[in-house]
């Protein structure tokens, strides 16, 4: 595997300012060259629909000398530093302070969860990214079960997510059903959405199956597009019903929630109530997920990451243990679909693309595979980051790709690098994620 | 029956220009074993700098159509395959050795950055360009007044296309970097064990699989005269669908892949519905995989116990 | 071939395009007896080992499983996780095949999935907590322990199963296709990489399992000395079809099988004369 052994290491590696230098230089170059035309010169449609162009030699020279000190701080940083590893970013001490704090991250994460509407009542804004950020941690957690725990890698969770959205959408504005009927049905039918494109799928392995979940994804979008008379294509359905609370309406009318309590209405009332139904529906799969690991069938998803044909000799059953990884998966990801559905009122084809399965599988594979807390934790981290740069919308997706690129680089294997063990006789001690397989279907 | 050949003919066209990406997928996945995601936003890169290139060649006064053609095709080939160069320097090599998914991550990642970098420096407008290359000829008048046409682009496309492969091929057969590229699949370990330089062999799949990427993006130009920032995700899918179909890792393979990914979407465009071409193509992927794993020239794949 | 085959191989044969690797192949293992199946490298007995349990599909012949209870099993129409599910064998791997990020505990927990499964209600009833499958979780429990302990690792019942040495990977492999309980057990070259002194422990606990469990065992071995010492009955391959079989010492003095191992290896076939003398 590793042709590292076969090179000459690299603490060889040249210094001095003379290196410094003629790397940056070359960087310099390089960047001048790539960014020649696409920056340097500015084209757009013209008046007359020809093209026309301006030039922008201002920026690439900005942009170039960036690379140039950028390269050269670099260099100096990685020379102060030595080898990049954690011990060096990371002093020991302050790791067992981590590893101590750790054990009460998720306890002390819970509480402030069911805090937030208290403590931030009067900031909507808040309010409404803690639900996205809760609605991403419940995808994450869903995604998990195929992905980090089976080790099936899928790109078009996405998929699951509409099919539970839609079917929500769809049966409460055609045949007035409630969110509560719904929500079970979402899931249902994104569990059958799941088994279906399993199914034909599960023979193949890695990248295959990454391409084909991804090919998938695209095609329910395509059909939710074309398919007007249902659907109502690229305008999606409006006027979708607000959750109630079990048949009680939160809104300002007699028989509102507002009213039978005698307080005066707020609109926040709704939005502390979506706030605790995505924290109760996330909790709940993460509940789920962790008995189901300690169940035979979790245990059956981890064994097929780890060697497939080895859970053949056992007398596992490989294509319904893969099946009902992927039904449980795609079922959490339909409930988060109904959830968004009720939420926003509003849905349409544009919420479902490709873009959303890489944030989710981001989320996971950040995480730290399989680490309910490190997807917890990564949501919170890519989707803060991502409402940061919230100001700067065209370069947000940008900065998003940046980001991926080079956490993946920064931490291969996430931010939770241990798995926690199923079962144990003495000691429950974690296992460290150089021994865990990532997978190969 | 007219109408039909003229399909014929506009598959082909579309074909090749799959495949010409399709060959960047294969050689890559053969040679490091991950799908670069980002190469068919490195495909519409390339089709902007022809766009704009062009646009500069045309404003500085060239006429000369072959002249101006031939100045594209080499401009947008370097300047791409640096791009190709760069992206596997910047965000796979150091991941080469880790595991799987993280390279897949970071070429998501990438692909998310080339197309948002064109977004935000070329704006999110498509930009059409004039014909550059029109004429074409008309092979049979039908009785109904349909015409079958050859255009002049369509000719410059295939012709492109097979010269290239004719190149291409030769490369990897007989040249040195061929030679290193296929003992590179085979196995690195033993290929830097015996002197080949792995490193830059990787580098160099990159750079060639990006320039081929860069003459599918002009040719695309050329052929459907506009391109846009998104233009790469769909076609960067169906290109890989082609890889799979002609059996990944397989050369030719990938071409034969990407002509009849050319034929089922014009047909299906023709016959039945354009709006679900998409979803045919996909489909078609799915069912390939289903029951031909290997694809229709790949390597069968015998499970080790 | 007399007394009472458990497993019966009937003229099997296995190509491989043009290739024949296994060549009208007949044998019988007897019950609660161990039978071992060597050859020199190439001769055809992992592919015997696929067939039987189930990993390739034979392209003739047949391989039969009598039970105790009677019950006749045809393996090469089960395939598949059948053969271990239904057909209780179970097998180990040339290479071994652990789950190497679980521990050794959960490694064998995952060998008792059938059994499980069921009490688990078909995870449901798991899912709730009910008594009947705590107590169904603790017999799991009990049984991986007593295998951990058979095979001299209950002290690293908490440790990755990557992280055990080489030996001890071995035995825990052995451990895990034990808790499948199964009727035959297939080991491939279970000596492979293991010391004298550890081939030696090997050979005690193949020994307890055919004594104590009553399972019978079929194993491939390359090392004369486990083979010699521990099997009932020898089977000898070479180049796809079976050249002898006997008794351990019979086979030793066979000139068609020292000839086989000259031809092969000189060293083998030298092992095979001194072992055992």
């Amino acid at each position: 595997m590793s042709a590292t052994s076969a090179r000459p290491s690299h603490a060889a590696q040249p210094s001095g300012s003379a290196f410094i230098l003629k790397k940056a230089l070359i960087s310099a170059a390089v960047a001048l060259v790539l960014f020649s035309l696409m920056i340097g010169i500015r084209t757009e449609a013209g008046p007359q629909g020809g093209l026309i162009y301006w030039t922008r030699f201002g920026d690439l020279a900005a942009l170039v000398g960036t690379v140039f000190g950028g390269s050269i701080i670099i260099e100096l940083l990685r020379q102060w530093w030595g080898p990049i590893d954690t011990d060096h970013i990371v002093p020991k001490p302050v790791q067992a302070a981590m590893s101590f704090a750790g054990r009460w991250l998720a306890p002390a994460l819970l509480v402030f969860a069911f805090l937030v509407p208290v403590i931030f009542y009067n900031q909507r804004y808040i309010l409404d990214l803690s639900i996205l950020v809760l609605t991403y941690v419940m995808l994450g957690w869903g995604l998990n079960v195929v992905v980090g725990l089976a080790g099936l890698l899928d790109l078009g969770y996405v998929a699951f997510y509409a099919v539970g959205a839609y079917s929500y959408a769809l049966l409460a504005t055609n045949f007035g059903l409630s969110f509560w009927v719904c929500l079970p049905l979402a899931g249902i039918l994104a569990a059958f959405w799941g088994v279906l494109l399993g199914f034909p799928v599960l023979r193949l392995r890695g990248d295959y199956l990454a391409i084909v979940t991804l090919a998938f994804g695209e095609i329910i979008r395509l059909v939710i597009i074309n398919w007007q008379s249902l659907t109502g294509g690229p305008n999606g359905v409006s006027g979708i019903p607000r959750p109630t609370l079990f048949g009680i309406p939160l809104d300002n009318s007699d028989d509102g929630l507002a009213a039978k309590l005698g307080i005066d209405f707020s609109p926040t009332h709704r939005i502390v109530f979506l706030f605790y139904l995505i924290l109760a529906m996330a909790l709940l799969t993460n509940w789920v997920t962790i008995r189901l690991r300690r169940l035979p069938i979790g245990r059956a998803w981890e064994a097929l990451r780890e060697d497939e044909v080895a859970c053949r000799a056992l007398g596992i059953n490989v294509t319904t243990t893969k099946l009902t990884a992927f039904a449980t998966g795609a079922m959490f990801g339909g409930f988060a679909g109904a959830f968004f559905a009720t939420r926003q009122g509003f849905i349409s084809p544009e919420s479902f693309t490709f873009q959303e399965s890489a944030l989710v599988l981001a989320i996971v594979v950040l995480g730290g595979m399989g680490s309910q807390l490190g997807v917890a934790l990564a949501a919170l981290t890519m989707i803060g980051g991502f409402e940061l740069f919230r100001g700067f919308d065209q370069y947000r997706m940008l900065v998003f790709g940046i980001a991926m690129v080079l956490l993946m680089i920064w931490r291969p294997r996430g931010l939770i690098g241990h798995r926690a063990p199923t079962v144990y006789l003495e000691r429950n001690q974690a296992i460290s994620s150089d021994l865990v397989k990532e997978g190969h279907g | 029956m007219d109408y039909f050949a003229q399909q014929l003919i506009n598959g082909l066209v579309l074909g090749s220009i799959y495949g010409l990406i399709a060959i960047g997928y294969t050689m890559v996945y053969g040679i490091v074993g991950m799908i670069n995601f980002a190469h068919g936003d490195i495909f519409m890169i390339g089709g902007f700098i022809a766009m704009i290139s062009f646009l500069v060649l045309v404003s500085l006064g060239l006429t000369a159509i072959p002249l101006i053609l031939l100045i594209v095709l080499l401009v947008s080939m370097v300047i791409t395959a640096l791009y190709g160069w760069t992206i596997e320097r910047i965000a796979y090599r150091p991941l080469r050795h880790s595991f799987r998914l993280a390279p897949m991550l970071s070429a998501i990642g990438m692909s998310f950055v080339l197309t948002n970098f064109s977004q935000v420096s070329q704006g999110a407008r498509v930009k059409p360009v004039p014909p550059i290359v029109t004429g074409g000829y008309t092979l049979h008048e039908g009785p109904a007044g349909f015409a079958v046409q050859l255009s002049n682009i369509q000719i410059v496309v295939v012709l492109a296309t097979i010269v290239l492969l004719a190149v291409f091929t030769w490369l990897v057969s007989r040249t040195r970097l061929g030679r290193d590229m296929r003992a590179c699949e085979q196995d690195q370990t033993m290929a830097a064990l015996l002197g080949v330089d792995v490193d830059r062999t990787i580098s160099m799949t990159f750079v060639i699989g990006a320039a081929l990427a860069a003459v599918a993006g002009m040719m695309y130009l050329l052929y459907y005269g506009l391109v846009d920032f998104f233009m790469g995700f769909v076609a960067g899918i169906k290109a890989f669908t082609a890889a799979v179909l002609g059996g990944i890792g397989s050369l030719p393979g990938a071409m034969l892949g990407g002509l009849a990914i050319g034929l089922i979407e014009t047909f299906w465009s023709a016959y039945f519905s354009v709006e679900y071409k998409d979803v045919a193509a996909f489909s078609i992927l799915i069912v390939v995989l289903i029951f031909m794993p290997t694809g229709l020239l790949g390597r069968p794949e015998v499970e080790k116990v | 071939m007399s007394g009472d085959p458990i497993l019966t191989v009937d003229r099997l044969m296995m190509r491989f395009g043009g290739i024949v690797a296994v060549n009208a192949l007949s044998f019988a293992a007897e019950r609660r007896k161990i039978t071992a199946l060597i050859g020199p490298n190439g001769a055809g007995k992992t592919t015997v080992f696929n067939c039987i349990t189930g990993f390739y599909r034979p392209s003739g012949g047949a391989i039969r499983l009598a039970h105790d209870d009677g019950r006749t099993m045809q393996l090469e129409r089960l395939g598949d996780f059948r053969i271990t599910k239904q057909a209780k064998v179970a097998r180990t791997f040339q290479n071994i095949r652990l789950f190497p990020g679980m521990t050794a505990l959960e490694n064998l927990m995952v060998a008792q999935h059938n059994a499980l499964m069921r009490a688990s209600g078909l995870t449901l009833l798991g899912l709730l907590g009910l008594p009947s499958w705590r107590e169904a979780e603790q017999r799991a429990i009990e049984l991986a322990r007593t295998w951990l302990d058979r095979v001299g690792l209950l002290s690293r019942a908490d440790d990755a199963a990557g992280n055990l040495a080489y030996g001890d990977q071995r035995r825990l492999e052995i451990a895990r296709a034990m808790c499948t309980e199964p009727v035959l057990l297939c080991l491939d070259e279970p000596a492979a990489g293991l010391n004298a002194r550890e081939s030696g422990g090997l050979n005690e606990l193949l020994l307890s399992i055919r004594n104590e469990q009553g399972t019978s065992i079929l194993l491939i071995e390359h090392d004369m000395s486990v083979v010699m010492e521990i099997s009932d009955h020898v089977v000898v391959m070479d180049y796809g079809v079976k050249i002898a079989e006997g008794s351990p010492q019979a086979v030793r003095d066979d000139p068609k099988v020292i000839a086989a191992y000259l031809g092969a290896d000189e060293e083998e076939a030298i092992a095979v004369m001194e072992s055992g003398t």
